[in-house]
C-alpha cells in the first residue's frame, strides 16, 4: 500500500510538471493549421532580433563568468585559507542576491551610477553593459560560490598551498597552477549556472535598456502566439543543455584525475 | 658556525606560549629528530623553521642569512609533509618539475633534474602516474623527491611516516636516512615515535611542553635521559622511588634491600627520597648473570612480546619490568616465583629534576 502511494505520489509530480511542457511544446508545432511543423522554430530562429539578443547575452554570460571566477575563486580560496572564522559571513554575503529581488538592485544601480554621479557608467552602452555584467555576477553568485567553495572542500587547500609555497611558488602560481585546476570542475558547475540565469535574467537587461535575451523573450510573448512557445522550449533546451553539461564534467572528475 | 641556528625562538598563539626559549645548533649535513608528544611544539618549531609561522621572539638563520622575517617561497627550504600533499591535478613527473619550473629552470634541466630525483628513489617507471594511482609509501617517495628536487639548503619532514602502515613506515624511513646521507643535506625531521627518531638520527631534541628537554644523540637519550620526561618518554623504563640511607656512601633502599649506586646522590641527606631509573633490558635474572647490583622479588606477571619476553616483579612496594630475550629452551618465570635480578649500579640513573 506505501508503495503503491509512492509511485502515485511520483507519477503526480511528473505529471505536474511534464504535462504544461508537453502542451507548450505540442502548441509551439502547431503554427501551421491541422499539422505539426516547425514554422514557429523557423520563424524565431530567422529572427535578426533573435540572433542579436541571443549573441549579446551569451557574450554577457561569458563576461559574467570569466569576471566571476577571478572574483570568486581567490575570494573563497583566501577566506578557506586564511579567514576560516568569516566563512559563515561570507556565506551569508553570497546568499543575500537570493533575497534581494533583482529590481532593488537595479534600481540602486541607476541610482549610483547615472549620468550625474560621480561614475556615469550609464552614460555609455559600454559602461552599462559593465554596470550590468556587475549585476549578473551578483545574481549568480550565490551558485558560483558555493560550487567553488564544494571544490574547495574536497582538497587539502592549506597543505597544497604551503607545498607549492615551500618549493618557491607565489599567490598567483599557486591559483593559476594547483588550486583553479583542482576546483576547476566546481568552477564549471558554477560557470553553466551562471550560464543559464544571464540567458533569461530579464528585470535588470530591461530596467537598464539593454538588448539582452531575457527582454526580447517578454517582447515576443506579449506580441505572438506560436512563436513565444517555440522560444520557451528553446530556453529550457539550452538551460537543461547546461546542466547536462554540470552533470557530464561532473562525471569526467571522478574516471579521470583533473587536468590543468 | 652552525649550518641552521634557531636562537631563542619563542611563539604565542594569543595567550598561550607554544614554544619557550628555544635553542638549536644544526650542522651542515646533520639529521636532527624533534622528538615528544602532541602539542609538545615540535611541528611549531618546524613550520617557523619553514616560514609558515612567524616567531613571536628570536631569529632563524641558515648558512649565516637571517631568514626569520622571509616569506616561506623566499626560504631554500624542501618540506615533506604528513600528509603527502602531492598536487592532484599533475602526474609524478610534473610534482617533481615543480619547483623547477617555478623557479625557471631550463627544460632539459628539468628533465635531467626529474629523472635523477626519480631514479633516486627507483620510481622513474611511474613518472606518468597521478597521485590517485598510488600507494601512500610511493606518494611519500614522490613528495621527498619534489622536495629534493630544486637542491634544497635544509629538508624538512613532518611526521612523514605517520599515515604509512607499519612494514613501509621502516622500510622508507631507512631509504630516507640513506638519501639523506647520500646527499649530505641538513634535515630537521618531526616525529612523535620514539624509534623513527632513534634509528635515523644524528641527534634528538626531545620536546616536552614548548621547550627541549634534551638535545643529544640517540644513544645519550636512551642511556643518559637528562629528565623524568626524557626518561618516561624514550624507551620503557622502569621509574623507582628509592630512600636514601647513606649519603656519603651513596647507599640508597628499594623495598628494604640496601644497594649502592655509582653515580654521587649529591646533596641529599638520610630520609630523602630520589627517584631512579633502570631500563628493563639492564637487568637479568638468570643464573650467572653478572652485575654487581642485585634485588630479590616476586614475579607478578609475565609477557610474551615476541622477540622478548617482560616479567614483572615486587620488590617492596617496587614494581620493576625486565626483559629477556626469547630463545628455544628459555627457562620463562612462573608468576608465585622468587627471583633475584642482577644489573650493573651504572646501568641506575638518577633523575634529577
Amino acid at each position: 500500500m506505501k508503495r503503491f502511494f509512492a509511485w502515485g505520489a511520483l507519477i503526480f509530480g511528473l505529471l505536474y510538471f511534464f504535462l504544461p511542457l508537453i502542451g507548450m511544446t505540442n502548441f509551439s508545432l502547431k503554427m501551421r493549421r491541422g499539422v505539426y511543423s516547425l514554422d514557429a522554430y523557423a520563424v524565431v530562429l530567422s529572427d535578426p532580433n533573435f540572433q542579436a539578443t541571443f549573441s549579446y547575452s551569451v557574450m554577457m554570460a561569458i563576461f559574467t563568468i570569466i569576471f566571476g571566477v577571478v572574483l570568486v575563486v581567490p575570494t573563497a580560496y583566501w577566506v578557506r585559507l586564511k579567514l576560516p572564522g568569516l566563512r559563515p559571513y561570507i556565506e551569508f554575503i553570497t546568499l543575500l542576491p537570493l533575497v534581494i529581488p533583482a529590481i532593488v538592485i537595479v534600481f540602486g544601480y541607476i541610482r549610483l551610477y547615472n549620468t550625474s554621479s560621480w561614475l556615469p557608467l550609464t552614460g555609455t552602452a559600454m559602461g552599462t553593459n559593465i554596470l550590468l555584467m556587475f549585476g549578473y555576477t551578483i545574481l549568480a553568485l550565490p551558485y558560483m560560490y558555493r560550487a567553488v567553495d564544494t571544490g574547495l572542500r574536497t582538497i587539502d587547500v592549506t597543505t597544497l598551498t604551503e607545498a607549492a609555497q615551500s618549493l618557491g611558488a607565489g599567490w598567483a602560481t599557486i591559483l593559476g597552477r594547483i588550486i583553479l585546476p583542482n576546483v576547476l570542475v566546481a568552477v564549471l558547475s558554477g560557470a553553466f549556472l551562471t550560464f543559464a540565469i544571464v540567458l533569461g535574467e530579464f528585470t535588470m537587461a530591461a530596467l537598464l535598456n539593454r538588448p539582452a535575451f531575457g527582454p526580447y523573450m517578454q517582447l515576443l510573448g506579449a506580441n505572438r502566439a506560436y512563436e513565444p512557445a517555440a522560444l520557451a522550449v528553446i530556453a529550457f533546451a539550452i538551460t537543461w543543455g547546461c546542466l547536462g553539461l554540470i552533470q557530464l564534467v561532473s562525471r569526467l572528475q571522478k574516471s579521470a584525475p583533473p587536468k590543468a | 658556525m652552525s649550518f641552521l641556528t634557531l636562537t631563542s625562538i619563542q611563539k604565542s598563539f594569543g595567550p598561550t606560549r607554544v614554544v619557550h626559549d628555544f635553542n638549536m645548533a644544526i650542522e651542515k649535513g646533520e639529521f636532527v629528530s624533534f622528538l615528544g608528544p602532541s602539542g609538545c611544539g615540535k611541528t611549531t618549531v618546524l613550520r617557523m623553521i619553514a616560514g609558515f609561522e612567524t616567531p613571536s621572539g628570536g631569529s632563524i638563520t641558515i648558512n649565516g642569512k637571517d631568514q626569520t622575517a622571509l616569506r616561506p617561497n623566499q626560504r631554500n627550504i624542501g618540506m615533506v609533509f604528513q600528509a603527502y600533499a602531492l598536487f592532484p591535478n599533475m602526474n609524478v613527473f610534473d610534482n617533481v618539475a615543480f619547483g623547477l619550473k617555478v623557479a625557471g629552470k631550463p627544460r632539459a634541466e628539468i628533465e635531467a633534474r626529474v629523472k635523477e630525483m626519480l631514479d633516486l628513489i627507483h620510481l622513474g617507471h611511474l613518472a606518468d602516474r597521478y597521485p590517485y594511482q598510488m600507494s601512500g609509501g610511493q606518494q611519500q617517495r614522490v613528495a621527498l623527491a619534489r622536495a629534493l628536487a630544486p637542491k634544497p639548503e635544509v629538508l624538512l619532514l613532518d611526521e612523514p611516516l605517520s599515515a604509512l602502515d607499519a612494514k613501509i613506515r621502516v622500510s622508507l624511513r631507512e631509504e630516507i636516512r640513506q638519501i639523506q646521507q647520500r646527499l649530505g643535506i641538513t634535515t630537521v625531521f618531526v616525529t612523535h615515535d620514539q624509534e623513527e627518531a632513534l634509528s635515523i638520527s644524528d641527534r634528538i631534541v626531545v620536546m616536552n611542553a614548548g621547550r627541549a628537554d634534551q638535545i643529544g644523540t640517540p644513544s645519550d637519550i636512551y642511556n643518559r635521559p637528562a629528565t623524568r620526561f626524557v626518561a618516561s618518554f624514550v624507551g620503557t623504563l622502569n621509574l623507582i622511588e628509592a630512600k636514601v640511607i647513606d649519603p656519603s656512601g651513596n647507599r640508597v633502599e628499594i623495598g628494604g634491600q640496601g644497594i649502592t649506586l655509582r653515580e654521587p646522590l649529591g646533596m641529599v641527606k638520610a630520609g630523602d627520597t630520589v627517584s631512579l631509573a633502570l631500563r628493563p633490558e639492564a637487568g637479568s635474572i638468570a643464573e650467572g648473570a653478572k652485575g654487581d647490583t642485585a634485588l630479590t622479588g616476586e614475579i607478578i606477571s609475565t609477557n610474551f612480546l615476541g622477540s622478548v619476553i617482560r616479567s614483572r616483579m615486587t620488590v617492596g612496594a617496587t614494581v620493576i619490568s625486565f626483559d629477556m630475550f626469547n630463545a628455544p629452551g628459555l627457562a620463562v618465570p612462573q608468576v608465585g616465583e622468587t627471583a633475584t635480578l642482577r644489573f650493573t649500579a651504572s646501568d641506575l640513573l638518577i633523575i634529577r629534576d
